[in-house]
């Protein structure tokens, strides 16, 4: 018995609609988070991510509709990112059926945010988004620096914080789980920066989510055995329809990664 | 009709909790879920499900804050024999004592000690999350219809804490972490289950369906 990668789909939702179109076959409503969910579920993946990019504060509320009835079908682990800057918001989240949080901004803007967070829910229910990108000035070494700089708002704002010291502080404030992002790589499917990945990995105690830049099966692979992350995210190769979840996990069972291959529960 | 009370004291995801038990009500016919902090809800309990996730002694302080709830519980699950279904830190708390960063006694139904895991391997990440199989060590109607072992059915699991039973009578399944670790404990009609039945897909809706058909 050994514990399994998780293979972990993540879905981008705008206002209550799913921003990248999601190509499965049988979908009455491939814009609706929660028919998406629904066929995540049966297809074996292991947990959904949904990622709430809504920019304005009013379409926020949302969100708690679709993981509310999300929660109503899914029977397994449901992380919501995005906009999550308040006590308030977590517990608004797991009321309506949230297990975990993401917490990106918040997290560098005041980071005891996130021991206050992890006092109250529990670490088990705080992931830190660590979106880091590669520093332009490559003076490593020096300073005990290390490659990576910690951005928010989409990688749009450079923190100033090196990425794996902001990694150990958040575990050590009571982060249960870090979704690593290589800014550099999301969108690119050029696959993960398991540079990165295995920096922080290798630096904290808790499991690390590899996340962005996934173009092929193998990069899930590598991001397991190079990266030794726990779990690895995805978002455009499941939601184009280039790979399913189980092809996903036939090939990283094929290539040495214990992964949970139970049928579906029955609908 | 029948009732089936979650015990609401402030932790734990209680919606998909009792999402997942109105999905097996539903199918089974005559049962009614109730999420409720009040303790006459749960004396009128046919069947009574504790959640719990955090740290021991904060889930243990938060019970203890509900006026009259252990002492129904009490009532009910000791002496009244209605069936208990404790869940993460919910089965946990059936322990006598948890040693998370200090200790703090628990409910005292299943002798031992809630205690770190300490896998034998370093390289194994704390906590222990997400999906493994288990190991039934002793046949339990809870855990009837559920294939175990490497080729069993997963179950979700999130904790660096687990419950160390005094007997092997009360350690009813075990899964693998670098070690034996505990997944289901249970004595009379009193069970727990260390992973989360909720999320854990087929394996954890068999296992609510067995606890809403159960009769100790």
């Amino acid at each position: 018995m050994t514990l399994k990668t998780r293979l972990i789909p993540c879905l981008d939702v705008m206002g209550g609609r799913v921003v990248k179109g999601v190509q499965f076959v049988d979908l009455r409503d491939a814009g609706d988070p929660v028919e998406a969910a629904i066929a995540y579920d049966a297809a074996g993946a292991d947990e959904l991510t949904f990622l709430d990019i809504t920019a304005s504060h009013e379409g926020r509320d949302t969100i708690f509709d679709v993981v509310a009835r999300t929660a109503e079908h899914c029977f397994m682990p449901v992380t919501v990112g995005g906009g999550v800057r308040t006590i308030e918001d977590i517990r608004k989240l797991l009321l309506a059926g949230a297990d975990k949080v993401a917490i990106n901004s918040a997290a560098v803007n005041d980071p005891d945010f996130i021991s206050r967070a992890a006092d109250k829910f529990g670490n088990q229910c705080i992931v830190v988004s660590v979106d880091a990108k590669q520093r332009l000035d490559q003076r490593v070494g020096g300073d005990n620096r290390s490659e990576w700089e910690i951005f928010t708002h989409g990688g749009r704002k450079p923190s100033g914080l090196d990425a794996v010291e902001f990694a150990v502080a958040m575990v050590e404030r009571g982060a249960g789980e870090l979704l690593v992002t290589s800014m550099d790589r999301d969108g690119t499917k050029s696959g993960f920066d398991l540079k990165l990945t295995r920096a922080i990995a290798d630096a904290v105690e808790v499991p690390v989510i590899a996340s962005g830049g996934v173009g092929t099966l193998q990069d899930l692979v590598d991001g397991v055995k190079e990266g030794h992350a726990s779990a690895v995210l995805a978002a455009s190769i499941f939601h184009f329809g280039t790979f399913t979840i189980p092809q996903a996990k036939a090939y990283l069972r094929d290539h040495g990664v214990a992964v949970r291959m139970d049928a579906p529960a029955a609908a | 009709m029948s009732l089936v009370t979650i015990v609401d004291y402030g932790a734990g995801n209680l919606h998909s909790a009792a999402k997942a038990f109105e999905r097996m009500a539903n199918g089974l016919g005559g049962i009614t879920i109730e999420v409720t902090a009040n303790p006459d809800r749960v004396r009128a309990a046919d069947r009574i499900m504790l959640p719990g996730v955090g740290a021991f002694a904060d889930c243990k302080a938060g019970l203890d804050a509900v006026s009259g709830m252990v002492e129904a519980l009490e009532e009910r699950v000791v002496r009244g024999g209605v069936p208990f279904l404790g869940v993460c830190v919910g089965m946990q708390l059936m322990a006598s004592e948890g040693r998370e960063k200090v200790v703090t006694p628990g409910l005292g139904w299943i002798p031992g000690a809630v205690e770190k895991i300490a896998p034998s391997d370093p390289a194994l990440k704390i906590p222990h999350m997400g999906w493994n199989t288990i190991s039934i060590t002793r046949p339990h109607p809870l855990l009837s219809g559920i294939p175990d072992g490497p080729d069993g059915l997963h179950a979700y699991f999130v904790h660096s804490y687990h419950l160390v039973t005094e007997s092997a009578d009360t350690l009813l399944a075990t899964t693998d972490y670098g070690g034996q670790v505990t997944a289901c404990v249970g004595r009379d009609n009193m069970f727990g289950t260390q992973f989360h039945p909720e999320k854990s897909q087929a394996l954890g809706l068999q296992l609510i369906e067995n606890f809403l058909r159960w009769t100790p």
